[in-house]
């Protein structure tokens, strides 16, 4: 079972080897790579508007004039020096037209925080977290060769890179990019008089509808080969529950996704065509509440899209570090069969507020309280998972217990806005924005960051720097709290979500306003703290590529069948298919010598494998 | 937290406070219950020399507990929460003969206030147009007639712990009933374009002989009016 026999043995081009790849695991590695690249990107843009937040008035450091120059029209710094050419010069550059002398104009700080939530949601999370990981595991954790279409798999990536490249251009068009939230509310995107965007807007609805079909060829792949291809004696029910995850994740995507692309279809139409599908006009036409509907009807699939893979890599890291058998593990797929399922019904507590009819909120109300039963079902059986094991405080794991605990916290703040009495108050503050980064950052995010150190030694042979991983943990653990948990008092103060200029917010809404200023000033800190400690995280990545210790074939002595795989895994992954004889979580079995006993490791022989 | 919201200057206003502190009071325990299982579990379970781990695969005794016990809470919650909600957005259940109409328009990026005049109808001679500044008085029923001219924006204030939406081409009712005299802010709730951070308008409770005399001051030959 650990010949390191290629399967296939004929010579791959270059071009076939590492670009247009068929081979899952490479696929799975350029989508977290791309992944990884958009971070950089969504996040750097959050850096951006962070600054705004916190000095709406001042240059931005380094691009933005030096004070003397404001002061007395010397020039004293570089920046000083470029707009001074830019000055000069009659053209309309970039710059001018959207960060005057270095301070972010209110249109531009729209856009910002449009194309952050934009990138993060359908370039980071879904392509890490589906993408990557999906691509990466699914094959190999199954025990199968490869996807069951690899020339679609291959057409995935290369559509999210298409996607990608859209989306990018439309900073760079008159007029700028997209300005209307990450949700694209019409009429407000319907038509460029209201917001001045002109081919940003279309570019934004193209590039998702593009996103959408490379996670349409994904999902399909994604469910014909876990119903196909599975290894003798994996049953559904030895399914790993991250594979759960991915399956079911594929299923939303696949039905969900087609949903805004038929939106955006006709959002177009009304931006191009003259139709008013999403505008109503006095002779009557169409309805701006349908866009909501159709948006989050597939949104709030979406943001399950977002967390599940989350649960479903928490639920590896878990057990594995703990050397215990996952608590519950029927429930915990049941579990997010019933998330998946709800999932579909909730959509309006996004709209409690929109116009749409109240007794309609109450129905929604129910349905998403419901939710939060299988979330609990799901934190209880992790902590369940602890319970009388023997936890090692791994890197992997230090992620998967901060992505329990933050969950928490995202999923109980959502217990308040499911609550529509209270929601009226909190809808649209940063009550809603604490809310989103709990659950996609403290959950999704950290299950990512664990899930790559963890599965590190399998893609690329070597460890991560531990000390390295450590540091980045604990510094993002703490600025991560620092950045968004104040952001929960921000909004039960009654501070709005998507304004450029908090000076002038709340100022008689509550007496503390010098307080909200310094809680702003405080938030903008953390978040470059919580920025520059994600450089930690990719200079660990790339170096631990070529330099890292080099790592045995299952060097966490996990239990499930990518560890059988020889490493680095060839193409074909495993020399012989490897057969099941049990669920995946089987550790400390009592009466066996080993704390562990993989699932293709037939009855009555002792463990091997690790060496 | 709790400090933190502004105070409460409306009727119903009060029952949305104690939803508020109730969910804070839940969601808290839970909240501290978990996280201190889960430290005392990091601690107590952490790796040990020799020590191995218990093989649990599950109780569905417990999976049931959980389960039920989520369900219960979340279901009492939901029962408390229909009627005041009700209360807030339902026009079935408005108080009927408000004192006071206005027609409040959201446009790019103002509020446009129109008071129906002496005659109660809109859209007649002696309606009075007035931007960003909404006057009425303490202790009497408003309501409003929530309406846009381009984009959606929303309605918001947040002493009255009224939020609502207003929608091009369509009217939207609202009501409340303010307690308490003084000025606050309407800010707009609701992404609308690059003046959506300083869209505000403001609220004005007048005791009731002020507002008497304002509306003596814009309708002078009418005693009565203005209601
Ligand atoms: C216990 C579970 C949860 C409940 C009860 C819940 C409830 C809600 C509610 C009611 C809203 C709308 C609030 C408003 O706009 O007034 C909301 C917004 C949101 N939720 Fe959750 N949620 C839960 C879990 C999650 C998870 C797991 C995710 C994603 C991973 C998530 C992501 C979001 C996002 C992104 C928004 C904001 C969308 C926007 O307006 O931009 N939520 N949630
Ligand atoms: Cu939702
Ligand atoms: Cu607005």
């Amino acid at each position: 079972m650990h010949d390191n026999e290629h399967t296939s043995h004929h010579e791959e081009s270059f071009l076939r080897k590492y670009v247009f790849s068929l081979d899952h695991k490479t696929i799975g590695k350029q989508f977290l790579i791309y992944g990884l690249i958009m971070f950089f990107l969504g996040g750097g843009l959050a850096l951006l508007f962070r600054w705004k937040l916190a000095y709406p008035e001042k240059p931005l450091p380094i691009i933005g004039v030096s004070q003397q120059y404001l002061d007395e029209g010397e020039v004293v710094t570089g920046a000083d020096r470029m707009w001074e050419r830019i000055y000069e010069s009659d053209e309309e550059e970039w710059l001018e037209l959207y960060m005057p002398a270095g301070v972010m104009t209110d249109a531009f700080y729209n856009m910002l925080f449009t194309m952050h939530a934009t990138v993060m949601v359908f370039f980071v999370i879904v392509p890490i977290l589906v993408g990557a990981f999906g691509n990466f595991l699914i094959p190999l954790m199954i025990g199968t060769r490869d996807m069951a279409f690899p020339i679609l798999n291959m057409l995935s990536f290369w559509f999210a890179v298409l996607a990608a490249i859209i989306m990018m251009a439309g900073f760079f068009v008159p007029g700028g990019h997209a300005a209307a939230g990450w949700t694209g509310y019409t009429p407000l995107s319907a038509d460029a008089q209201w917001t001045g965007v002109e081919w940003g807007q279309i570019l934004w609805g193209l590039s998702l509808f593009v996103q959408g079909l490379s996670s349409l060829v994904g999902s399909i792949n994604y469910i014909t080969t876990v119903i196909n291809m599975r290894a003798p004696g994996m049953t559904f029910f030895r399914l790993p529950l991250v594979i759960w995850s991915l399956f079911i994740v594929a299923v939303l995507l696949l039905l969900a996704f087609p949903v805004l692309s038929s939106a955006i279809v006709l959002l177009v139409f009304d931006r191009l065509a003259g139709t008013t599908f999403f505008t109503a006009t006095a002779e009557g036409g169409g309805d701006p509440l349908l866009w909501q509907h159709l948006f989050w009807f597939f949104g709030h699939p979406e943001v399950y899209i977002l967390i599940l893979p989350g649960m479903g890599i928490a639920s590896e890291l878990i057990p594995v570090f703990s050397r215990k058998p996952i608590f519950g593990y029927r429930s915990m797929v049941y579990a997010m069969i019933a998330i998946a399922f709800l999932g579909w019904i909730v959509w309006g507590h996004h709209m409690f507020q929109s116009g749409m009819r109240p007794g309609l909120g109450s129905i929604f109300m129910t349905t998403t309280m419901l939710i939060a039963v299988p979330s609990a079902i799901k934190t209880f059986n992790w902590l369940g998972t602890m319970f009388r094991g023997s936890i090692r405080f791994t890197a992997p794991m230090l992620h998967g217990i901060a992505f329990v605990s933050m969950f928490v916290i995202g999923g109980l703040s959502g217990i308040y806005m499911a609550n529509t009495p209270v929601d009226v108050y909190i809808h649209d503050t940063y009550f809603i924005v604490a809310h989103i980064h709990y659950v996609v950052f403290g959950g999704s995010l950290f299950a990512v960051f664990g899930g790559i150190i963890f599965w590190f030694p399998k893609m690329y042979g070597r460890y991560m720097n531990d000390v390295l991983s450590k540091i980045h943990f604990w510094l993002t653990f703490i600025a991560f709290n620092c950045t968004f948990f104040p952001m929960h008092i921000l909004g039960v103060g009654g501070h709005r979500r998507r304004i450029s200029n908090p000076l002038a917010e709340a100022v008689e809404v509550v007496t503390q306003e010098q307080t909200f200023a310094d809680m702003n000033i405080f938030i903008t800190m953390s978040a470059f703290t919580l920025g520059f400690a994600q450089l930690i995280l990719v200079f660990n990545f790339f170096w631990s590529m070529y330099k890292g210790k080099t790592a045995e074939q299952n060097p966490w002595h996990v239990n499930t069948l990518e560890w059988e795989a020889p490493t680095p895994v060839p193409h074909g992954n495993f020399g012989q298919i490897p057969t099941v004889y049990r669920g995946p979580y089987e550790y400390s079995v009592p009466g066996e010598e080993a704390d562990w006993t993989p699932q293709a490791q037939p009855e009555h022989a002792p463990a091997t494998g690790g060496d | 937290m709790l400090r933190w919201l502004p105070e409460n200057i409306s009727t119903f206003g009060q029952g949305v406070d104690t939803l508020f502190s109730a969910i804070y009071y839940i969601t808290l325990i839970v909240l501290i219950l978990v996280m201190a299982t889960l430290i005392i579990f990091l601690i107590k379970y952490r790796h040990q020399e020799g020590k191995k781990a218990t093989y649990i695969e599950g109780s569905t005794t417990l999976e049931i507990i959980w389960t039920a016990a989520t369900t219960v809470i979340v279901f009492v919650l939901a029962m408390f929460s229909y009627p005041q909600w009700n209360k807030i957005k339902s026009p079935n259940q408005f108080p009927e003969n408000p004192d006071v109409v206005v027609q409040v328009s959201g446009k790019q990026f103002n509020w446009d206030m129109t008071y129906p005049g002496p005659d109660n109808e809109f859209g007649t001679d002696d309606d009075l147009d007035l931007e960003n500044e909404l006057h009425v008085p303490r202790n009497a029923v408003v309501h409003i007639r929530l309406t846009s001219q381009d984009v959606i924006h929303s309605f918001f204030v947040p002493q009255l712990r009224l939020k609502q939406d207003a929608l091009p081409n369509r009217f939207i009712n609202v009501w409340f009933e303010a307690t308490k005299a003084g000025r606050y802010e309407i800010p707009c709730a609701e992404l609308c374009g690059f003046g959506h951070s300083e869209m505000r308008g403001y609220l004005n409770v007048h005791e009731q002989t002020d507002y008497d005399a304002w509306v003596q001051e814009r309708w002078p030959q009418e005693a009565e009016g203005g209601q």
